[in-house]
């Protein structure tokens, strides 16, 4: 009996390791180097002015604002909701699991309808709204909102599997030696899954930062002020400024590849890993 | 914690479920919910035959034909190059294999928006690659082969990473038990490597299908956006919001959630079916 039978001969490793290689160099290779090729084109001065005008600092300044306001949100959430399902037996959970799920079998742009159908001018609580003089779609709420809605069950997603293969010895040890609930959490729980917690933050600040569907539906593009980065490539792209918006993309890009080799060492050292569902 | 909170789940000497669970609860039925609930609610209201006018119109049909059909044709290309990824990232060592498996996950992270005006600066008549289609009368930009190639993108790492782990875990006995029961190394992969990880690849293949439906970002670049031809069901969802017709905007929508709710539900029955006759 050779080897044959159980692996592939070495022309054939060689045939499929090139496939795979020339199929992912083709798909996801040449379009990450045209976003930096294109944002330098015409050299590292027009290159820096794109980023230095007003409107593309604002959207940087809003980018910054949405992400510091929604991770967090969604972090607290996701910390509550894996808490309540890893620690306790209780009926329904499979159902309350799929229902955090939700916003990713949603189009973002579905996304970002169902706030406008909620709080446009047109909308449920349109003229409530209205009469007190309070702004959600076209500002930064809506925004918010959508954003929140879209990154929903990224936290939670990433620490319920980390907490169930951890158990719950560790916190009711701690119970039985006098802790309360708080100490327990802050000195038990919360060490235990830093890093599962800073994984999943990293992917939903990523998608938060990135989002561009249900963003664009509830903001209404107003420059300097609802327009968000990813918003503000494609107002640049559309008005044939290709340097000023790949010069936006390539900042966002930046933040992608930063987010994927921080993701690969949290993977690497603590043995990490993300589902496929994002 | 109330006497019937304690009967409804099993007792824990660990505290916080009435907290966090109550948190959990509200957030949830506040953020997703009460927002969804309302698009049907909505729907609801338009009444039969205006929905059907609005939702099932020659133009949403065009854009439900191309958003489904190029969604589908983008999940199999995934679903056998993606298989091609998996195999080589699982199976063979290569130099540089980290940094390419690190790079599967690009299209998790890169804002679509950023992927759509790449993926147009290449394949555009004048672009790196487009200038090289051109000459053959291939176009790609501004056709459905272009709205594929943006899906490809997006669904890549669903098969990927839905295949990868069960590839990884699958017992290398079996295969020997087969060679040495006189297959070829192709009679052992379509008999037993393949129907082991069919189920993980129509998973990786339902994922990325349900996320080219509704894909958005890094399509509208490419895709020219021409009415009845090139037009994506999200965006006319777009185009009828930017000009008031909510009930055109809320009726697609719908038909939309249903039609992937329904996909993906005849997938999980496909699934279901095939792990009762393989006796797992």
């Amino acid at each position: 009996m050779s080897t044959r039978a159980t692996t592939e001969s070495p022309i054939m490793r060689a045939g499929l390791i090139t496939v795979a290689l020339v199929f992912l160099g083709f798909f996801l290779l040449l379009p990450l180097l045209a976003v930096f090729s294109e944002a330098l084109r015409e050299g590292a001065g027009p290159f820096l002015d794109a980023l230095h005008t007003p409107d593309a600092l604002a959207a940087i300044r809003l980018t910054l604002l949405i992400a510091a306001i929604s991770v967090p949100l969604n972090m607290i959430f996701g910390i509550a909701a894996s808490w309540a399902i890893t620690k306790f037996q209780f009926p329904g959970k499979a159902l309350l699991i799929t229902l955090i799920d939700l916003p990713f079998s949603v189009s973002p742009v579905v996304s970002g309808l169902i706030f406008v159908l909620l709080f446009g001018a047109n909308g449920l609580f349109g003229a409530w709204l209205a009469e007190h003089d309070l702004k959600i779609i076209f500002a930064v709420p809506g925004i918010v909102l959508a954003t929140v809605f879209i990154t929903f069950p990224f936290v939670a997603r990433e620490l319920i599997p980390l907490m169930l293969e951890q158990g719950k010895d560790d916190e009711e040890a701690a119970i039985s030696l006098g802790a309360n609930g708080w100490q327990t959490f802050w000195h038990v729980t919360l060490p235990n899954i830093r890093w599962g917690l800073l994984y999943g933050v990293l992917l939903c600040n990523a998608r938060a930062m990135g989002e561009f569907g249900a963003v664009s539906v509830v903001s209404g593009h107003i420059r300097g002020e609802t327009n968000t980065m990813p918003l503000h490539v494609e107002i640049l792209y559309n008005e044939y400024d290709f340097v000023g918006a790949f010069a936006v993309a390539s900042l966002l890009a930046l933040l992608a590849l930063v987010t994927l080799v921080a993701k690969t060492v949290l993977e690497w050292r603590f043995g990490l890993h993300a589902g496929a569902r994002h | 914690m109330t006497t019937s909170t304690r009967r409804w789940r099993q007792p824990s000497v660990l505290p916080g479920f009435g907290l966090s669970f109550s948190f959990t609860l509200a957030w949830l039925t506040l953020i997703v919910l009460i927002p969804l609930a309302t698009i049907f609610l909505k729907a609801a209201g338009l009444g039969w035959a205006e929905f059907v006018e609005v939702g099932f119109s020659e133009r949403a049909m065009a854009a439900y034909r191309l958003s489904f059909g190029t969604a589908a044709a983008a999940g199999l290309v995934n679903a056998v190059f993606g298989l091609v990824v998996a195999w080589v990232l699982v199976r063979y060592n290569f130099p540089g294999k980290q940094v390419v498996s690190a790079l599967v996950d690009l299209p998790f992270a890169l804002p679509t928006a950023v992927a759509g005006i790449a993926l147009t600066a290449l394949y555009a008549p004048q672009g790196w690659i487009g200038r090289f289609l051109e000459p053959l009368g291939l176009k790609v930009a501004f056709t459905w082969i272009g709205i594929t190639i943006a899906l490809v993108f997006i669904g890549l790492p669903f098969v990927v990473r839905s295949v990868e782990p069960v590839l990884a875990d699958l017992g290398r006995e079996v295969e020997e038990a087969a060679a040495t029961l006189g297959a070829t190394r192709w009679q052992t992969f379509t008999r037993v490597i393949f129907p082991a990880i069919g189920p993980a690849l129509l998973t990786g293949f339902a994922l990325a299908f349900a996320r080219g439906v509704g894909e958005y970002g890094s399509v509208i670049f490419i895709s020219g956006n021409m009415p009845g031809r090139t037009e994506i069901a999200p965006l006319l969802i777009v185009t009828q919001l930017e000009q008031y017709a909510y009930a055109g905007a809320t009726a697609i929508a719908v038909v939309m959630m249903l039609a992937s709710f329904a996909v993906l539900l005849l997938i999980n029955l496909i699934q279901a079916a095939s792990r009762r006759r393989m006796g797992a």
